[in-house]
Formats: structure tokens, C-alpha cells, sequence
């Protein structure tokens, strides 16, 4: 197939003077651009689409593809009313350009929220009904047909007449010179009529990534690149003590050593030589005022603050009465650890600083912070900052953050000629930006029926919204802390619920895949299992009795409990736990089946979902993000836990900070809801499902409730 | 002193320390991007190709040990014995995501059925261990490797 991922472009000026190489060609945009602006072969604001004379039609992807195959999904959304094959495409990376590729829903040109179908739904397909509308009319001008009596076929404009047809490469140069119909007159297609959309269409990305030649970020490397490795002072705020210089640049291929505020970094010919040389460095450390910040400090500060009031999220019905008035009370405290991502592609960023600009080759989620970033350590002007963004080999939402590309900048400002900054793994894991701690305070209370009356939740943690969009912090509540705790799916009559941000020493944090909802559902769902559980009743039906006015989210329990074999009886050691959510726009419910060991090793041997995430897209790359997403919470929820102790993190690699590997992998099912309703999220939905869904069932085998992560085995050891 | 390499069929003089590690070398000196680097200590297998057809992580081999071998990377795996087998499993089955643990997945996988032909979910769990997939593939991949000794 043709389909190719090509190279990033390297700025505006190639971008017009490769345009204008092809000899002209339709560009298509979205909203009001005037016609000359596209008649001439210039670039134009919020171009998605170009096609060539020779008929190549280039998709310009506005999300980043991270392994979510967003690349091929935004893609069918084009391809589908532009009427084109996808396996004739060509798929290229957005420069940064907000005005041209901002996120619709986040502002900024970022990926990340599960928002990518949920923000372009509608403008990408218009992109592509708009250039089909024009390719049309200009194929009724030349045949002096009525544009009505044309059709299109893949490619082609079909002639009234049944025969005479004109490829789209042919009708280019007189659709550029039409005026761009306004956007609320382009007819889109009815879901009934789609062809392409909600069809397990065959990812664009794959081949490369089966013989090596998908270029990610690290794999970068303008002619003259010397490569870095990098010491990052292993305290948040320390700085460089004493770097053994002469030792460094002994080392055969070593060229320079190169020293910013808060790190060394040797440069050298290859990484071999560049990491023989910051072990030769000898780096020591002035800590700084983080230096003897410990895990302990922390929990006790999250102790102690939790227990005052926070910012009222959500408050209706008298909680208090309730809680006084209720047959069984329960009053839990839920624990959350700090998270790392560990995507394979550890952090990397090459830099080329020359006379008037700056150059970056790179795979971020956030171009926009990328830019600014960058702009702030040169004090460059942002239009001679150029991004070539890559494929990320992993993202999970630590690339949102933008630390890596100011470290790579700081070293690139000391050398000369194209430097391309890779951190270890260890750098990697111990210089992140972290999930953050959560300490839950969680109180419930259920009248005789076993009904819940009462439902108190106090989320106390860092915030991520109050470092990166204070303005978005409502009454101390951030909203990213609250999501999935504010509105649970179910019916209580009585809920208050509290946001208290306490923000820990020493530690950075931010993003992770399931951002808000990867703890709170954590929380709601295994609380909503332990009134089940006080009120005698089946997991299942109790959550459905709670849903009898929410359909959706009902008709997923339903669904995933059937085909999950729900209420069979199962051997000793063994239990089936059940989690449901409304997140990132998706209703999901998923049964997890683990079997408990004797000395307490959990292992989860199957996962079924149901999944109602709207209209679909492509149906093969839900079921991967089912699949995928599970296995990445799941890891988390069995090891995942970064600590500190003397202001540094204690796991440096994958022998102490565990990934989860082939043979303890669950099956995943997935079973999607055919609807009509708009398009969810599906990238983060599993990952947060599975937290619960998995210690519920872990509370089925052994009667044991984990309320805190990850999971212990310890105190999962039969008496 | 120079050492020398021979890498997918082709020699190689590399003027680098011995003890520098082989992914370096094919990388960065070479500019061969395929193989991957993860973890640095053996752990992830991102790194794998094959010495001798053996599965090996170049992350921690050092080029001195190697002036006798025949190393493959994942450029080449189409040409051994099930390398475009597995290739187009890994396309039919749609195995990847992010990708970047794939090349090793791959390579792990290779010398997998060039030991065993039919393997079982056991042989492929002890061959696959070592390459970790971040993004959750597994199931995939354990699907196309049977798909490609089928």
C-alpha cells in the first residue's frame, strides 16, 4: 500500500516552496479563508487537506500519534466525506501552528483527555465534505453540468452520464480557484451512509513499525549530531557541586561537557561514549532545601491536611443528617501512590541553536507548550523556533509536560552545531512529573433497604490545573480532581464532595493516562462495592438497582456481566470484581476474574469490557485501546509506586519500577455498544476501569478490601 | 583500535572504545534507527537483534566480544527464516501501538520460531519475557506469532 508517514516539514518557507514544487494544488481549510489566499499555491489557515495534480492526497494530522491510532482514525474521518481510499493517503505531522491546529476543546495544539475524535469529529469531516464539494463544482464547471447530478468515487468525479469521470489530481488547479463554501452549508454524511467510519480499517503506521524505519524523536539526527547524556540533579531544586571535567573528555569520543543550573550533561560522538562519560564526571551534588524530604513527610501531610475542609465540588442533600441517620456507616480512607509513565521511548529531544533560530526534532504531546518552552530558555522570538514532531514511542501524558525540551535546550545553548539529549532510563523515571499522591477521605452511608442515603468524599492531593491553568480552580476545587468523583453514575439522594489541594515538597506533578478519573473511579467504584457489600447484595445487581435512570451506563453493566459469565460460582481463591464509569465522554463496565495465591500474589486471568462510546470510528483500535489500556493500569495497580526518601526517587529501572510482561498478561474482550449518541474518549477508559474492577475482585476471592495501591501481597496471604 | 563488525551481511570497521555497547554503535554510529533503546540494563529487550541467530540485547554487549559474529537487526528480519511471516502478522493482526518496543518484540520473536516452529503459549511466554510492551500488546502478539508458525 502507499500509505506513508512522511517526515516532519521542516517550517513555513519549505512548506510553501515543497507546495509550490508540485505545481500547484487545492488546499483546503476550515472557516473563512479568503479564495486568493487558495487559489494561490499558499499555505492557508487551518489546512487538513492538500491534494496535487498527480491526485497525492496529503492528510495533515492535527493530534499526535502516540500509539492510540490517532493518525489512522483522523484520517477515516477525512477520507470518508473527502471520498478517497485511505490506503492512497499520506499522512503528515502538523507543524506547530495553534491558529492553524489548535485543539478545539483544549484551546492549545495538544493531545491529550481522551479528546482527539471527541474535538475533531465534525471538523475534519468537513474538512474533507468541503474539498469534495469543490472538487465536485469544479468538475460540474468544466463538463457545464449541474454540480447536483455529480457524484464522487474514490477518487474521482463521476460525470452525469455514468462514464466520463476526472481524477480529483485533474480538477485541482479550478477548484483552487473557487470560493470556499461556508462551512455551515456542507452537507455531511448521515451515519447510515458511511462507508468507511465505524469500520475496522487497517492502521496507517504499522508497516514501519515492523522494520525499523519509523523515525520517532530519538531516531533523529541532523547531519553533524553529537549526542548527550544527561545527569539531572536527583533533588527537585539541587544543583552541580563538582563535575570531574578532565575525566569526562578522556574518554575516547567524548567532546565537550557542558554544565546548566540543574544539570551535566557530556557530550559526546555516540551515547556509548557520552554515558562512559557522565559516569567519568563524577558528579556531585549540592541538594539544596528538598535534600531530606522523605515518603513519610508526605503521607503525614496528606494525613493531617486531609482532615481539614476542602473546595466544595458538589454538595446536595444534608450529608451530615444522612450519615447520622444511617442503618451502617462506613468511613474509609483510600491511598494512591505517586506514578510514573515509563513509556518505552525514554525522554529525548535534539536541538540545533544557530545564528537567528532554533530547531527542534522531537515527539511531543504539547507543541504548544514545546514552543514556549523553548522560546523562554533562548529568549528567541517564536516564529525562528521550528518543531519537527515525531511519532511518540509512548506518551501516557508525560509528554504533555515540556521539562525535557528546556533541559535539551539549556545543553544546546553551549554547544555548537546540532545536539540531540537522550536521558536513561533511570533519568527517566527518577526526573518525572508524576501522578499524583491521593489521599481520599470517603464516608457512606446506606438506610435499612441497603440504599445508599449518604455519600462523603474528600480528594486530597496535588493539583495539576492550579500549576498549568490556575484560572480554571474554582472555589479551591480543580476540576481535573474531581472528575469521576463529582458525578458518579449513581442515584444518591444525598453527596457532598471536596477537593483539599495539598502540594507535596520536592515533587512534580502532572498528567498520567486517565488523568482525574485514574483515581477517582479507583475510589467511587471500589466504595460503591463496599455498600454493596454492607448491604448483603450482589455487585451487579446492587450497581444496577443504582443505575435504573442512567441506560447507558446500565445497559454496559449488563452487557459486560452477561458476557462475563457473571453469578457463576468460581473455585476457591478465585473472585470476579465489576467497575462502571461515565469517563471521557464513554460509558464503560468491566469484569475482571483473578485467582489469589496462598502467599498472596494476585493474578488477573481475564478482562471483559463493554463499551458504549458513541458513533465508532474504527472498531479494531477501541478493542486496542480496551486491550492496551487495561494492561497499563493493571500494571500500575500490582507495582507501580514511586517513593522518596532523601528527596530522591528510589526506583531507577524496570527491575524495581515493574512494567507488566507477556506471561502475567490477561485476555481483554471487548464488547462495543452500537449507538448513535456522539463520540467518546476511548484512549483512557480501560486504565482507569481496571483499578477497581480488578481489587473488586480481589474482595470477591479473598474478602479483602484494598484500599490502598498498588496492591499488596503481603496483606493478601491466606491466614 | 578499530573493531570489526559484520552487520546484516555488510562489514563494518567501528573506531570506538571495546567495551562500548553494540546498540551504540548500530545506532548511532551507523545510523541504523531500527533497534531501540529502553532500558539500558537488559530488561525491556527493546535493544534485541540477533548474534549468531541468538536473541541478544545489544544495550549490554559490547562490541569486542563480537569481531566473530554475524549480527542482524531488525532492518534485515525480513530476510530470515520467519521474518516476513511475522511481519505480516503483525500487519494482519494490527499488533502494534506506540511501536517502539516492536523491533524487539520482533527480533525476540524470530528466534523464537526459528527454535520452535509451532510453540506454545508456554514456549512463546518464556521466549517474550523480556521484551516489555508498555502499551499492552501482548495478546496480539502472542496472536501473531501463532498466526505467522501457522
Amino acid at each position: 500500500m502507499s500509505t506513508k508517514i512522511a517526515a516532519p516539514r521542516l517550517n513555513r518557507r519549505n512548506f510553501l516552496k515543497a507546495s509550490a514544487a508540485l505545481g500547484g494544488g487545492l488546499i483546503v481549510s476550515l472557516g473563512s479563508v479568503p479564495t486568493a489566499t487558495l487559489a494561490a499555491t499558499e499555505f492557508a489557515p487551518n489546512a487538513f487537506i492538500r491534494i496535487d495534480r498527480r491526485g497525492l492526497v496529503t492528510l495533515v494530522m492535527p493530534q499526535v500519534e502516540m500509539g492510540q491510532g490517532i493518525y489512522t482514525a483522523q484520517a477515516m474521518l477525512i477520507a470518508e466525506e473527502l471520498d478517497v481510499s485511505l490506503e492512497e493517503v499520506r499522512i503528515e505531522h502538523a507543524p506547530v501552528n495553534e491558529a492553524l491546529y489548535g485543539h478545539p476543546m483544549l484551546g492549545r495544539q495538544m493531545t491529550g483527555g481522551s479528546t482527539s475524535i471527541r474535538a475533531f469529529w465534525t471538523p475534519l469531516r468537513t474538512a474533507g465534505a468541503t474539498a469534495r464539494t469543490l472538487l465536485m463544482q469544479a468538475a460540474a464547471k468544466e463538463w457545464n453540468v449541474d454540480v447536483a447530478s455529480c457524484r464522487t468515487e474514490q477518487g474521482f468525479v463521476v460525470n452525469p452520464d455514468g462514464r466520463t469521470r476526472r481524477a480529483y489530481g485533474e480538477l485541482v488547479d479550478i477548484a483552487a480557484s473557487l470560493p470556499i463554501p461556508p462551512a455551515e452549508s456542507i452537507a455531511l454524511k448521515q451515519p447510515s451512509e458511511f462507508t468507511l467510519l465505524g469500520t475496522s480499517a487497517k492502521r496507517l503506521d504499522t508497516r514501519g513499525k515492523t522494520n525499523g524505519s519509523l523515525k520517532y524523536g530519538i531516531d533523529a539526527s541532523p547531519p553533524g549530531t553529537k549526542i548527550a547524556a544527561i545527569a539531572i540533579s536527583p533533588v527537585l531544586g539541587g544543583k552541580p557541586k563538582s563535575v570531574n571535567e578532565p575525566a569526562a573528555l578522556a574518554i575516547k569520543g567524548v567532546r565537550q561537557v557542558v554544565i546548566t543550573d540543574d544539570s551535566v550533561a557530556v557530550v559526546a560522538d555516540h551515547t556509548g561514549a557520552a554515558k562512559k562519560g557522565l559516569e567519568a564526571a563524577a558528579i556531585e551534588w549540592e541538594d539544596g532545601p528538598n535534600g531530606s524530604m522523605s515518603q513519610a513527610d508526605i503521607l503525614q501531610q496528606l494525613e493531617e491536611q486531609s482532615q481539614s475542609a476542602g473546595g466544595v465540588a458538589r454538595s446536595e442533600g444534608d450529608v451530615s443528617a444522612a450519615l447520622q441517620s444511617a442503618a451502617i456507616r462506613i468511613d474509609a480512607v483510600y491511598q494512591l501512590p505517586f506514578l510514573s509513565h515509563t513509556a518505552m521511548e525514554p525522554m529525548n529531544c535534539t536541538v540545533h541553536i544557530g545564528e537567528n533560530g532554533c530547531e527542534l526534532w522531537v515527539g511531543t504531546q504539547n507543541l504548544s507548550s514545546a514552543k514556549q518552552a523553548t522560546a523562554t530558555v533562548t529568549g528567541l522570538p517564536p516564529e525562528n523556533i521550528i518543531i519537527n514532531n515525531h511519532i511518540v514511542g509512548g506518551g501516557f501524558g508525560r509528554r504533555l509536560e515540556a521539562d525535557g525540551i528546556a533541559h535539551a535546550v539549556k545543553v544546546a545553548m553551549q554547544v555548537k552545531g546540532p545536539v540531540k539529549v537522550i536521558w536513561s532510563r533511570e533519568e527517566d523515571i527518577q526526573h518525572g512529573y508524576y501522578r499524583p499522591y491521593y489521599y481520599d477521605r470517603i464516608s457512606g452511608g446506606i438506610d435499612t433497604d441497603g440504599n445508599p442515603i449518604a455519600w462523603s468524599h474528600r480528594v486530597a492531593g496535588s493539583s495539576i490545573f492550579a500549576r498549568i491553568a490556575p484560572a480554571a480552580m474554582q472555589n479551591g476545587v480543580d476540576p481535573d480532581g474531581v472528575e469521576g468523583a463529582a458525578h458518579p453514575p449513581y442515584k444518591l439522594p444525598a453527596i457532598h464532595v471536596e477537593f483539599k489541594q495539598v502540594e507535596p515538597q520536592g515533587v512534580l506533578t502532572s498528567w498520567w493516562r486517565g488523568v482525574g478519573p485514574s483515581h477517582n473511579i479507583f475510589v467511587v467504584e471500589s466504595f460503591i462495592d463496599e455498600l454493596a457489600a454492607a448491604a448483603k447484595s450482589d455487585p451487579v445487581e446492587y450497581r444496577k438497582r443504582l443505575l435504573a435512570e442512567n441506560p447507558r451506563a446500565l445497559a454496559v453493566l449488563e452487557l459486560a456481566a452477561e458476557k462475563a459469565g457473571w453469578g457463576e460460582a468460581l473455585p476457591q481463591g478465585r473472585g470476579r470484581g465489576v467497575a462502571v464509569q461515565l469517563a471521557f465522554g464513554t460509558y464503560l463496565a468491566m469484569v475482571a476474574d483473578v485467582s489469589v495465591a496462598e502467599d498472596g500474589t494476585v493474578r488477573v486471568t481475564r478482562i471483559v469490557t463493554a463499551v458504549d462510546c458513541g458513533m465508532t470510528v474504527n472498531p479494531d483500535t477501541i478493542a486496542a485501546q480496551m486491550e492496551g489500556g487495561a494492561l497499563y493500569g493493571l500494571t500500575a495497580a500490582l507495582y507501580g509506586a514511586i517513593t522518596f526518601k532523601d528527596g530522591r526517587v528510589e526506583q531507577s529501572n524496570f527491575d524495581n519500577y515493574l512494567p507488566l510482561r507477556i506471561e502475567e498478561a490477561p485476555h481483554v474482550e471487548t464488547h462495543i455498544v452500537r449507538s448513535a449518541e456522539a463520540p467518546g474518549g476511548i484512549g483512557e477508559a480501560s486504565t482507569t476501569a481496571v483499578f477497581p474492577a480488578v481489587t473488586n475482585a480481589i474482595f470477591a476471592a479473598t474478602g479483602k478490601r484494598v484500599r490502598t495501591l498498588p496492591i499488596n501481597p503481603e496483606e493478601l496471604k491466606a491466614q | 583500535m578499530a573493531f570489526k563488525l559484520q552487520i546484516n551481511g555488510q562489514p563494518h570497521s567501528i573506531d570506538a572504545d571495546g567495551d562500548t555497547p553494540l546498540l551504540w554503535v548500530i545506532r548511532d554510529v551507523l545510523g541504523m534507527t531500527g533497534t531501540k533503546f529502553g532500558c539500558g540494563q537488559a530488561l525491556c529487550g527493546a535493544c534485541t537483534v540477533h548474534v549468531d541467530g541468538v536473541a541478544t540485547r545489544s544495550c549490554v554487549t559490547p562490541i569486542d566480544s563480537l569481531s566473530e559474529s554475524q549480527i542482524t537487526t531488525i532492518e534485515a528480519l525480513e530476510t530470515l527464516a520467519h521474518g516476513k511471516a511475522l511481519q505480516d502478522a503483525w500487519i494482519e493482526l494490527d499488533v502494534p501501538q506506540c511501536g517502539y518496543c516492536q523491533s524487539g518484540q520482533l527480533m525476540s520473536a524470530a528466534a523464537l520460531l526459528s527454535d520452535i516452529e509451532q510453540p506454545t503459549d508456554e514456549d512463546i511466554d518464556s521466549a517474550m519475557s523480556g521484551n516489555v510492551c508498555r502499551c499492552g500488546t501482548y495478546q496480539r502478539i502472542r496472536a501473531a506469532i501463532k498466526l505467522a508458525s501457522a
